[in-house]
C-alpha cells in the first residue's frame, strides 16, 4: 500500500513543466523539471548511455579474451539501455509536448535510439555476429557525446512542428531514417574490417567473429534501401507543407537534407547497377553517415545564429 | 589398498609410431570379438574400448591387478603382438590419473591435431557401444558422462577449437568468411590431383554442392567429377566460364600461370558485387599474384594457407594451460566423487553378471 502511494506520489510529480516563455527567435532556454520516479530525463538518458557503454566494455573484454561474444548478454544490456533511453525521451517528450527534436542533443539522442530500435529487430532476426557490439559502441558515442556537451542542450526551439502532427511525423521519420543509416554505417564498417582482414591475410584474432563479406553486403544493401525509402517518405510528407509556405523551412536544412537524400539515393542506384560495390560502396556508406551527422549539427546550429538584419533600403542619389 | 581400481591401458600416437599403431588397430569385427573375450575376464567389472587411428585404449574398473594384466594379454594375443614389445609403447594409468587422461582425450588435448573435435564423437561412440552391450556400470557411466560435459565446457570457454589447423580446412574457413554458407556457392576445381581432391572433399563436407572439375585431361576430370558427384568442364572453356564460379581451387601442375590477371579482371567485371575467391594450391602458382589487387577478389596461395594454419595451431597451443587447469578441477571433483564408490565396491557385479542380469 505504502509502495503504491509512493509510486502515485512520484507520478504526480512527473512532467512539471518549467517556464515556457516565448522568445522572438523561438529559441527557449531549456528549463524543464520533468521527472519520472524521481529522476530527470537527462538522468534516464545518462543511465541509458551507461548501459550502452557497458555493452561496449563487455564486448571489448570478450574480444580481448579471445572468446566468443555472448549475444544474449550484449543484447540484454542494449535492451536495458533502450528502455532507459525510451523513458528519458518520453519524459522529455511529455515535457515539451511533442517529439523531442528541438536541439542537437535531442537529435543525437533520437538518432541513437532509432539505430538501437532497428538493431533490436535486425540484430535479433539476422543474428549478425558483432553487430550488437558495434551498435552499442555507436550508441555509447552518440549518447555520451551529446550528454557531455551542455551547450547542445542549453536551449531548444519551441513549437517546431507548429502543432501539426504531420510535420512531427515527417521529422521523426527523417530522424528514424538517420538511425537506419547509422546501422548501415556499422555494417559497412564491419565489411571494411572483414575485407581488410581477408585482403591482408589476417583472418584470425578479433576478425574471426565478424560475419561474412556476403552477409554484411546483403545487410548493407537492405538497410540502404530501407533508409532511402524512409527518408523519401519523410521528405514527401515535408514537401507537401513546404510547398504551401516555403518560408517555414530553413534553407540550410532544406539543402542539407536534400543533399543527403540525393547522395544516399545515388549510392543505392549505383550499388544496384553494380557500379559502386564492395569496399568503395562501404566507404561511401560510412562517409555519408558522418556527413549526415555533420549536416544535422550544422543545420541545427544555423537556426541558433542570429538572423542578419534586413538590408538597408537603397538610397537614390 | 583394497577396493576396485579405475584404469586406462593402451597405446597412443605419443609413444607408438604409425607402423606400430597400424598393427594395434582393431577393425569392427576384431573389436567385437575382443569385447566378447574381455567381458569374460574375472575381476573386470566394467570396460570400454576406444579405438581410433591415433589410439587404442581400454578404460575399465578392475577388482584385481590381475584383471588389467589379463586385458593386456588378451589384446596382445589377438593382435599377435608380443607383450614385451607392447610394454615399450604402453600407456598405463590408474585412478585419478586415468580420469584426468580421459577428460583430456575427450577435450582433444591429447589428440595429434590439438583441439580437434572428432575425438569427442569417437569416444561417445565407443562408450555407447560398451553401454549397449552392458559393459559399463555406475563408475564408467559417470566418468564418461562427466568427460563429455568437461569437453563441452572447455570448447565453450577456451579457444582450443578455434581456427582450422589443416590447409584444406583453412581454405574452407576462408571461403565461409567470404560467402557465409557454402550451400549456394559454385566451386571450380582446376586440376585433378590429390591435394585438389582433398580440398574439394573438405568443401563438400561443409555443405558445398555445386562442384565442377576442370583438368587438361578431360577424361581425368570426368573420372574425378564422377567420384565427387560433380560436373566436368573442358579446360579450354575455363577462362570464359570463370565468372560463373565463386570459388576457384587451383591445383594443376602447369608450369605457367593458368589464371591470368586479364581473365580474373574479365570475370569480376561480369559479377562486380559478388566476390571471387582463388585458392592457389599449385607449385608453381596457377594464379597471377597481381589478381589479389582487384576489388572483391581474394587470392590465397599455399604459403598463405600454411601460415594461417600454423598461427591457429600456435593459438591452440597457447590455450593448453588454461584447458588443463579447467579439466584438472573437474577431474579432481569427479575423482573425489567416485573414489569412495570404488573403495566400497569390492564384491560388486562383474561385466558378465551385469550382462546376465540385463538379459
Amino acid at each position: 500500500m505504502a509502495g503504491t502511494l509512493g509510486v502515485r506520489a512520484s507520478l504526480s510529480l512527473i512532467f512539471q513543466r518549467g517556464r515556457a516563455g516565448t522568445c522572438p527567435d523561438r529559441q527557449m532556454p531549456y528549463v524543464l523539471h520533468s521527472m519520472f520516479l524521481g529522476l530527470t530525463d537527462r538522468s534516464w538518458l545518462w543511465i541509458a548511455a551507461a548501459c550502452y557503454l557497458a555493452g561496449l566494455l563487455l564486448g571489448t573484454w570478450s574480444l580481448l579474451r579471445g572468446g566468443r561474444q555472448s549475444n544474449a548478454r550484449i543484447n540484454a544490456v542494449i535492451a536495458a539501455g533502450y528502455v532507459f533511453q525510451l523513458l528519458g525521451l518520453w519524459v522529455r517528450g511529455k515535457a515539451v509536448g511533442g517529439c523531442p527534436l528541438g536541439n542537437t542533443f535531442e537529435i543525437f539522442q533520437f538518432t541513437a535510439w532509432s539505430a538501437i530500435s532497428l538493431y533490436l529487430v535486425v540484430g535479433v532476426t539476422f543474428r549478425l555476429s558483432l553487430l550488437g557490439y558495434f551498435t552499442s559502441c555507436l550508441a555509447a558515442v552518440l549518447t555520451l557525446v551529446s550528454l557531455a556537451i551542455p551547450a547542445w542542450d542549453a536551449s531548444r526551439r519551441a513549437h517546431i512542428f507548429g502543432g501539426n502532427p504531420w510535420i512531427e511525423f515527417h521529422a521523426a521519420l527523417a530522424l528514424f531514417s538517420y538511425g537506419v543509416f547509422a546501422l548501415l554505417a556499422l555494417t559497412a564498417f564491419m565489411f571494411l574490417l572483414r575485407n581488410y582482414s581477408l585482403k591482408t591475410k589476417r583472418p584470425g584474432g578479433g576478425f574471426t567473429f565478424l560475419p561474412s563479406i556476403m552477409d554484411l553486403d546483403h545487410m548493407s544493401v537492405r538497410l540502404l534501401a530501407v533508409g532511402v525509402a524512409l527518408l523519401t517518405a519523410s521528405l514527401a510528407v515535408g514537401a507537401v507543407y513546404w510547398l504551401r509556405d516555403t518560408s517555414t523551412v530553413n534553407t540550410a536544412k532544406l539543402h542539407g537534407t536534400g543533399t543527403i537524400w540525393a547522395a544516399y539515393t545515388a549510392v543505392l542506384g549505383l550499388r544496384l547497377r553494380g557500379i559502386l560495390v564492395a569496399r568503395r560502396f562501404s566507404w561511401f556508406c560510412v562517409g555519408l553517415f558522418a556527413a549526415a551527422l555533420l549536416s544535422l549539427w550544422a543545420v541545427d546550429r544555423s537556426r541558433h545564429e542570429p538572423t542578419p538584419p534586413p538590408p538597408a533600403p537603397a538610397v537614390s542619389r | 589398498m583394497s577396493g576396485d581400481h579405475l584404469f586406462v591401458l593402451g597405446a597412443t600416437h605419443h609413444s607408438a609410431p604409425l607402423a606400430v599403431r597400424e598393427r594395434l588397430s582393431l577393425d569392427a569385427a576384431a573389436a567385437d570379438a575382443l569385447r566378447l573375450e574381455l567381458a569374460g575376464i574375472p575381476g573386470l567389472r566394467e570396460f570400454t574400448m576406444v579405438s581410433t587411428c591415433n589410439r587404442v585404449e581400454f578404460y575399465g574398473v578392475a577388482a584385481t591387478p590381475g584383471a588389467v594384466a589379463d586385458v593386456q594379454a588378451r589384446f596382445c594375443a589377438r593382435q599377435q603382438f608380443s607383450p614385451a614389445e607392447f610394454e615399450q609403447f604402453r600407456l598405463s594409468l590408474a585412478d585419478s590419473d586415468a580420469v584426468r587422461h580421459l577428460l583430456e582425450v575427450t577435450a582433444g588435448l591429447d589428440s595429434q591435431m590439438l583441439g580437434e573435435t572428432e575425438i569427442l564423437g569417437q569416444v561417445k561412440e565407443a562408450y555407447s557401444a560398451a553401454q549397449e552391450r552392458g559393459h559399463t556400470g555406475p563408475v564408467l557411466n559417470r566418468v564418461f558422462q562427466k568427460a563429455f560435459q568437461a569437453a563441452k565446457h572447455v570448447r565453450t570457454n577456451t579457444a582450443i577449437t578455434e581456427g582450422q589447423v589443416s590447409v584444406a580446412n583453412v581454405a574452407v574457413q576462408l571461403a565461409q568468411n567470404i560467402f557465409g554458407s557454402l550451400a549456394e556457392t559454385r566451386i571450380l576445381l582446376l586440376g585433378a590431383g590429390e591435394i585438389g581432391e582433398k580440398t574439394a572433399k573438405a568443401f563438400q563436407s561443409r555443405g558445398a554442392a555445386a562442384l565442377t572439375v576442370a583438368s587438361r585431361r578431360l577424361e581425368r576430370a570426368m573420372e574425378l567429377a564422377e567420384s565427387l558427384g560433380a560436373f566436368a568442364l573442358p579446360f579450354w572453356l575455363m577462362p570464359v566460364k570463370l565468372d560463373e564460379f565463386d570459388i576457384v581451387v587451383c591445383a594443376t601442375s602447369a608450369p605457367d600461370t593458368v589464371v591470368s590477371l586479364a581473365a580474373a579482371e574479365a570475370a569480376i567485371r561480369k559479377r562486380p558485387a559478388r566476390p571471387l575467391f582463388f585458392i592457389d594450391l599449385a607449385l608453381p602458382r596457377d594464379v597471377d599474384p597481381a589478381t589479389a589487387g582487384l576489388q572483391n577478389v581474394f587470392l590465397y596461395n599455399l604459403d598463405d594457407l600454411a601460415k594461417i594454419a600454423a598461427e591457429n595451431r600456435a593459438a591452440r597451443e597457447a590455450e593448453i594451460g588454461k584447458c588443463r587447469e579447467l579439466l584438472a578441477t573437474r577431474a579432481d571433483a569427479l575423482w573425489q566423487h567416485i573414489e569412495p564408490r570404488l573403495a566400497s565396491a569390492a564384491g560388486g557385479n562383474h561385466v558378465s553378471d551385469r550382462r546376465a542380469e540385463s538379459a
